[in-house]
């Protein structure tokens, strides 16, 4: 039997972190998505114990302070994509900057030079996967994604697709599924 | 997360010439990468299986190798759980849409068709593995990651 699930990765992860830290009785506190207070008292040990628990769910303490700011775009761009309503009609260039309060070309060279990827091409890749994931839920059409994600046209979306992952939306779909029907057979 | 983390990549190539050709491809790349080469499928399962605390981001496969194919190779890393993270890259010299399907669909994550010259060979690598790489630094589904080039 197979059954389908839906699922918000932001209440997961809030979840995970108040296990994990009431665990190991740290007190915290979430100042944002991404950013958390911890308290000044917790020990060296704390710190240890909790960033080996927390790399079990693949979340990782980042330290300095450049990759701080480029943790920080990665999630207001993650917030724009995911979070229905927050794409900017305006410039992105202009929004984040704003919202970070950094210069665009100072945060643009800083992500370059952290992540291997520039800043379009991250938000790209996160409106491709934003689209996948849609596709999969299979409660809109192509076009409606499309509108929903801010392309100009449906066929700006698709041949965006064809050409960050080097396939179709349709191809895409059919592999998916032959997966599935591959994993079934072999259980 | 930041640059300075090392990307473990790993080929698999029965021919030497080619794994020179990729050593260098590599090497050239402004990406910080440690490489592990190996000569064919009996191979890189072994040391698979024994570096399982130190397995690599990202393994190119030839299809073509005796013994051991790329094809058996990458159903049998499909089948372990411990190699779920490993992203997959099918090296090949076809290029038909079928062919590509069906190897996604058994478990790969990008498909490269071998490139003619030494530059293509360069700009098909550093998109595969800086792509990849936002996959292992950004939580995205690797389950649904596919890049055909």
């Amino acid at each position: 039997m197979n059954i389908y699930i839906k699922h918000d990765h932001r209440r997961l992860f809030e979840i995970v972190l108040k296990e994990q830290f009431e665990l190991l009785n740290v007190d915290y506190k979430l100042s944002g998505m991404g950013e958390i207070n911890i308290a000044d008292k917790t020990t060296k040990e704390q710190f240890k114990s909790l960033t080996s628990a927390l790399s079990r769910y693949g979340i990782e303490i980042v330290d300095s302070q450049k990759s701080t700011l480029v943790q920080k775009i990665k999630d207001a761009i993650i917030e724009m994509v995911w979070d229905d309503g927050k794409l900017p009609a305006s410039k992105i260039s202009y929004y984040l900057s704003k919202k970070l309060n950094h210069s665009y070309g100072y945060l643009s060279n800083l992500f370059s030079e952290i992540t291997y990827t520039s800043i379009e091409n991250y938000i790209i890749l996160q409106k491709i996967e934003r689209t996948k994931k849609m596709i999969l839920e299979d409660e809109m059409t192509l076009t409606e994604i499309s509108y929903h994600l801010n392309y100009s046209s449906v066929a700006h979306l698709s041949s965006q697709f064809k050409k960050t992952t080097g396939i179709t939306p349709s191809t895409f779909m059919r592999v998916v599924n032959k997966r599935k029907l591959n994993l079934a057979n072999t259980i | 997360m930041a640059a300075e983390k090392i990307i473990k990549v790993l080929l698999a190539d029965d021919d030497a010439e080619d794994r020179i050709l990729f050593k260098e491809a590599i090497e050239s790349l402004k990406v910080n990468t440690s490489l592990t080469l190996l000569n064919d499928g009996i191979q890189l399962m072994e040391y698979l299986y024994k570096n399982g605390d130190n397995l690599p981001h990202i393994i190119f496969l030839d299809l073509n190798m005796p013994m051991k194919n790329g094809l058996e190779c990458l159903q049998e890393i499909r089948k372990n759980n411990k190699f779920k993270d490993i992203t997959i890259a099918i090296y090949s010299t076809s290029g038909s849409e079928k062919d590509i399907e069906d190897t996604f669909v058994q478990g790969a994550n990008v498909y490269i068709k071998k490139p003619n010259d030494f530059n293509s060979l360069k700009r098909v690598l550093l998109e595969a593995i800086t792509k990849d790489w936002q996959y292992h630094t950004s939580g995205l589904n690797k389950e649904t990651f596919f890049l055909s080039i």
